[in-house]
């Protein structure tokens, strides 16, 4: 591990360190706050029980699922509206400005057309992330040098060739923070829905045991998802850098 | 020579060949290039110089086939080249065109994977040019960690691979220091020797032009016309040892006097042409 990367760790060793020592010493009310050793063992007390299995199955999967729709789409709405600079100038005010708006607001109204289910949840978590894709995929695009286009013309390759072969690779990188965003985004559009109103799902497990003053669960499970949304965001990060540093960009 | 021989000896021609980009509803049309005629003899290395904005790449674009002339034919070994880019032409920019996700040894062998030879040809054209082109040791290395001149050397190597029998050079040193560009012509005309293709170079160097052509076209400001061919009468052995030959300055000397007028009109000071 890098220089960095101890400090990086060190500083949430400490942090850690202080949460239980302030709960331990009784500075912060453990009936407010567990100390984190207490979240970790009520985690895998949670985990070994299997009692929480189902839930977070299905909030992993719909969280998944909002991620892959929210690429897969962003990128091909992204790569549409780049091809038509007139429909680009229209929209560009209201991308500039979408995430001013709470776009929460309009979960009820999801929930009013497809019931309470998994898909006003899906919905919210394509809506909070799509949008960071298709940025994304505008700012690739818009990046990949005017000369591959002469290049491709040369080695006589056609529209789709050209866009799987040269453009794609060439704005890789841009499409790739596109993604991280919108797994991140994806995460708390799902969350958050949950929370709101939902039938099932950690989100919604979390929201009953705050409300049951059971806090065991509801720190377990924020540690797991705080766990597991820093893991893949982890993951994410290292393919990034290692294609980064291949490309002579790598950021610090 | 006979008729018929002396067509056989021209590779490619441009016969009244204009390019004029059309105008919007702010801007007038640009007349950017011509009417040229240009013979390129088979074999030969020919330059083309001439002030900013006097339509040399565009030149190159039409010849390449990039672009469509408004008028006149272009033709490539006796056929008209239309609006796509015919076999037997390779191109090599002046942007850094080498794919940054790709290894120096897959940016070498792009072309040819896309026209499906044989992985064995694929290996032993690849391993021909890198070696020619000094880049062995790097075949490995992504064209981050290599110079601006490596990258060309890898865009060139690129080209090489596919046998081009006309090659099209848009001032591909241009963003190179004076040194390097100088060493980088060396490669260019041992690869021209080797491979006896036609060679095409863009340039705004005059003392480039004036090293590693046969013959040199000295442009007008926009639109470009060819204001003077220049033999330069080099024996095809030369290299860059020739830049300290008394014949080397008159080269230039000619080509400036033809240019000067021109890059002051290009510069919008017609005036101080006389100067």
């Amino acid at each position: 591990m890098s220089r960095v990367g101890w400090i990086r760790l060190a500083v949430l060793a400490i942090a850690i360190g202080l949460l239980e020592l302030c709960c331990r010493l009784g500075l912060i009310d453990q009936r407010v706050v567990i100390p984190p050793s207490e979240m970790a063992v009520a985690l895998v007390r949670l985990l070994i029980s299997g009692e929480a299995n189902e839930q977070i199955v299905r909030t992993f999967g719909i969280v998944l699922l909002a991620a892959l729709i929210s690429v897969v789409a962003g990128f091909a709405l992204g790569a549409v509206i780049h091809a038509l600079p007139r429909a680009r100038q229209s929209l560009d005010p209201f991308f500039a400005t979408y995430y001013a708006v709470p776009i929460f607001i309009f979960y009820p109204v999801m929930i009013v057309i497809f019931g309470l289910s998994a898909i006003p949840i899906v919905l919210m978590g394509v809506a909070t992330a799509i949008v960071a894709m298709i940025i994304a995929t505008l700012n690739g695009l818009d990046r990949v040098p005017q000369v591959l286009a002469k290049v491709a013309r040369v080695h006589r390759m056609g529209t789709i060739a050209t866009a799987l072969r040269l453009k794609l690779p060439a704005a890789a990188p841009h499409l790739f923070t596109g993604v991280k965003l919108a797994v991140s985004y994806a995460f708390i559009g799902v969350i958050a829905s949950e929370f709101i109103l939902a039938p099932a799902g950690l989100g919604r497990v979390i929201s009953d045991a705050y409300t049951d003053f059971n806090n065991r669960q509801m720190y377990a499970l924020m540690l797991l998802l705080i766990i597991v949304a820093t893991l893949v965001n982890m993951f994410l990060h290292v393919v990034d850098q290692r294609w980064a540093e291949r490309r002579g960009i790598a950021k610090p | 020579m006979t008729t018929a021989a002396a067509d056989a000896d021209i590779h490619a021609a441009l016969s009244g060949v204009t390019r004029v980009y059309p105008g919007t509803a702010t801007t007038p049309p640009i007349h950017a290039l011509g009417p040229i005629n240009l013979e390129l003899k088979r074999g030969e290395f020919f330059a083309v110089v001439g002030p900013s904005g006097c339509g040399k790449s565009t030149l190159l674009e039409v010849l390449a086939g990039l672009q469509q002339p408004t008028a006149g034919t272009v033709m490539f070994e006796g056929r008209t080249v239309a609006g796509k880019v015919p076999d037997g032409i390779g191109v090599v920019f002046q942007e850094d065109a080498s794919f940054p996700w790709m290894t120096v040894w897959d940016n070498a062998a792009f072309g040819l994977r896309r026209n499906g030879v044989a992985t064995a040809e694929i290996r032993r054209r690849v391993d021909d040019a890198l070696a020619f082109m000094g880049l062995t040791d790097f075949a490995r290395a992504y064209p981050a960690q290599l110079s601006g001149g490596m990258r060309q050397r890898v865009c060139i190597s690129r080209t090489l691979v596919l046998q081009p029998r006309l090659i099209l050079l848009d001032e591909p040193f241009g963003a190179l220091d004076a040194q390097t560009r100088l060493l980088m012509g060396d490669e260019v005309l041992r690869l021209w020797r080797r491979t006896g293709a036609t060679v095409l170079l863009i340039t705004h160097a005059l003392d480039e032009a004036a090293m590693l052509s046969d013959r040199i076209g000295a442009m007008s400001a926009r639109p470009g016309r060819f204001l003077d061919i220049v033999v330069t009468g080099w024996s095809r052995e030369r290299n860059s040892k020739i830049v300290s030959e008394p014949q080397f300055g008159e080269i230039t000397g000619r080509l400036w006097e033809n240019l000067r007028g021109e890059s002051l009109k290009s510069l919008g000071h017609p005036g101080m042409a006389a100067g």
